[in-house]
């Protein structure tokens, strides 16, 4: 656990300008990934007359609502290609953006309770060596060794069978993440406009000319859509559709408390990730509700069954006070992989779908995405994850490493 | 915790019923003649509405039946409950949004072509329920 001191809360860190009437490229959603997609439009792409519209503050959306783990142990090569050189990107940006937003590579455990569950943690442990991503399969005492506070008796209605570990993998301050590119693409010329609603599009044929937003109209030769829960509502704005369903997602964190937990835990099986925040907060999240919702919020009973889990699994967690509860919505597809590339539309572009999981893509998406905005073709890392995906039959299906069932 | 009145069985907790996405998807008529774009529509594209939305529920640990739904995906109100076959009701309809018992009086397992009707507010099995 790292006794690091959280930063000095910052001054301003970048401007809030008016809208312009016109810009070389418009991002759609000031999260997470539309504020890395702004950074590397500029930085590597040399498109600073650019602007990132959120309809809130920004990073107020899942980028504030997400359990702040970052990993890249997918079983398919072509997520493991994008969520490694995600984490090989979150290795070096603490530097690169001049700014310390606690990286913390404690590592991420991912449980097996059942002989699948072993079976499954195994194969994708020898996936991730073949992908040059660090890996290794735990017998239960070394996962004790590991992390102490974990039960692994087997007087428990689903026992630790092992674990898969990952040791490059950790957790960052998300809210810092977002400063942290906010500021870099401010100092670039990006222009962030926050209480920016996008309410239209304008279009010249089958070609996108133009945003319609509460605060006028925004002339602009590409469009890149950022908006994770509400992609649907805005695709449909512009004339097409896409394979997403929006579901809610709840986390919850405890009252503080002294070190106790020093990695990631995450059990698919009985459904509970925790990690311990830099503060002292047990952090933990829920699964998805089952029906569809844009509320940021859901039901109880997935907070209850959560929690069963994780006081199962951690018994010394059985007196630790709920601090505060909340929800975001995940924007889900079939196969519990992101969709990111061009679209129906000329000259707009899409980075969605991440589901339950894009924190942790957030500068792989921004770099890949930049790259597919800037020349108007995918990128290698985000070909495969085309929209053509779903009439070509070529799924990526990582709903085993996805960890959160969707 | 939604509150969901079954058809046949009344007000229930949500943990009592398992959740089935859009409703009013049907199988194509002529599945050979698809192409592969509308294979896709059919597989994998589903409304993702935001707002009033019609929906497939099942009553699993109760009667098992399936039933549709309207509710509202931003407040998550329940706006109506209708069978299975029948036309989406007009949501602008929507009467007993307080009790979010809009249950009708149509047969509930059928598809039937009882028109669903939106005034009633009872909880009570409907005539043609089996259990």
């Amino acid at each position: 656990m790292s006794t690091h001191q959280l930063p000095e809360h910052p001054d301003f860190l970048w401007r809030n300008p008016e809208p312009k009437s016109s810009y070389d490229a418009v991002i759609v959603g000031g999260g997470g990934h539309g504020l890395a997609t702004a950074y590397f439009l500029a930085k590597n792409h040399g498109m600073t007359n650019i602007a990132v519209l959120e309809k809130g503050w920004l990073a107020g959306g899942n980028m504030a609502r997400n359990t702040t783990i970052i990993r890249s142990n997918y079983l398919w090569d072509e997520s493991a290609a994008i969520y490694e050189h995600a984490l090989k990107l979150w290795e070096i940006l603490p530097e690169e953006l001049e700014y310390d937003f606690l990286f913390s590579q404690r590592g991420v455990m991912n449980l097996a309770h059942t002989l699948g569950d072993v079976r499954e943690s195994m194969r994708r442990v020898g996936a991730n060596k073949l992908n040059g991503v660090d890996a290794e399969w735990l017998d239960p005492k070394q996962v004790k060794e590991l992390c102490p506070i974990l039960n692994i008796s087997d007087n428990i209605r689903y026992p630790v069978m092992g674990a898969t570990y990952q040791p490059r993998a950790g957790i960052a301050k998300h809210d810092h993440v977002a400063w942290a590119f906010a500021r870099k693409c401010d100092e670039m010329g990006v222009d962030i406009i926050q209480n920016c609603e996008v309410t239209g599009f304008v279009k010249d044929g089958n070609r996108v000319v133009g945003v319609k937003t509460n605060r006028g109209t925004i002339n602009t030769e590409k469009v890149g859509l950022a908006a994770a829960g509400h992609s649907s509502v805005l695709a449909e704005m512009a004339g097409f559709r896409l394979p997403i369903q929006s579901h809610p997602l709840q986390a919850l964190v405890s009252e503080l408390h002294e070190p106790v937990h020093p990695t990631v835990v995450m059990s698919n099986h009985v459904h509970v990730y925790v990690s311990q925040a830099h503060k002292g907060e047990l952090v933990m999240g829920a699964g998805v509700d089952s029906y569809n919702g844009y509320g940021q919020r859901g039901s109880f009973h997935v907070i209850e069954h959560q929690m069963a889990a994780a006081v199962e699994l951690f018994p010394i967690f059985a007196r630790a006070h709920v601090l505060r509860t909340w929800g975001g919505i995940v924007d889900t597809t079939l196969d519990a992989s992101p969709i990111l590339g061009t679209t129906p539309v000329e000259n707009m572009f899409v980075n969605c779908g991440w589901g339950t999981g894009g924190f942790k893509a957030t500068p792989g998406a921004g770099f890949a995405f930049a790259h597919t905005i800037a020349t108007g073709t995918p990128h290698k890392l985000n070909q495969p994850f085309s929209l053509e995906r779903f009439e070509t039959g070529a799924l990526i299906d990582e709903h085993g490493a996805a960890a959160v069932a969707h | 915790m939604l509150l969901i009145s079954c058809p046949n069985c009344g007000s229930r907790d949500e943990t009592e019923f398992h959740y089935g996405g859009q409703a009013h998807v049907p199988y194509p008529e002529n599945p050979n003649e698809l192409t592969d774009r509308q294979w896709a529509e059919y597989l994998f594209y589903r409304d993702n509405t935001k707002g009033t939305f019609a929906e497939r529920w099942n009553h699993s640990t109760g009667c098992r039946q399936w039933f549709n739904m309207l509710r509202d995906t931003v407040t998550y109100e329940i706006q109506a409950v209708y069978p299975m076959g029948t036309p989406r009701p007009d949501s602008a309809g929507k009467t007993t949004a307080d009790t979010g018992t809009a249950s009708t009086a149509a047969d509930s397992t059928t598809t039937g072509t009882a028109a669903p009707s939106l005034s009633s507010t009872s909880t009570t099995a409907p005539e043609g329920a089996t259990k």
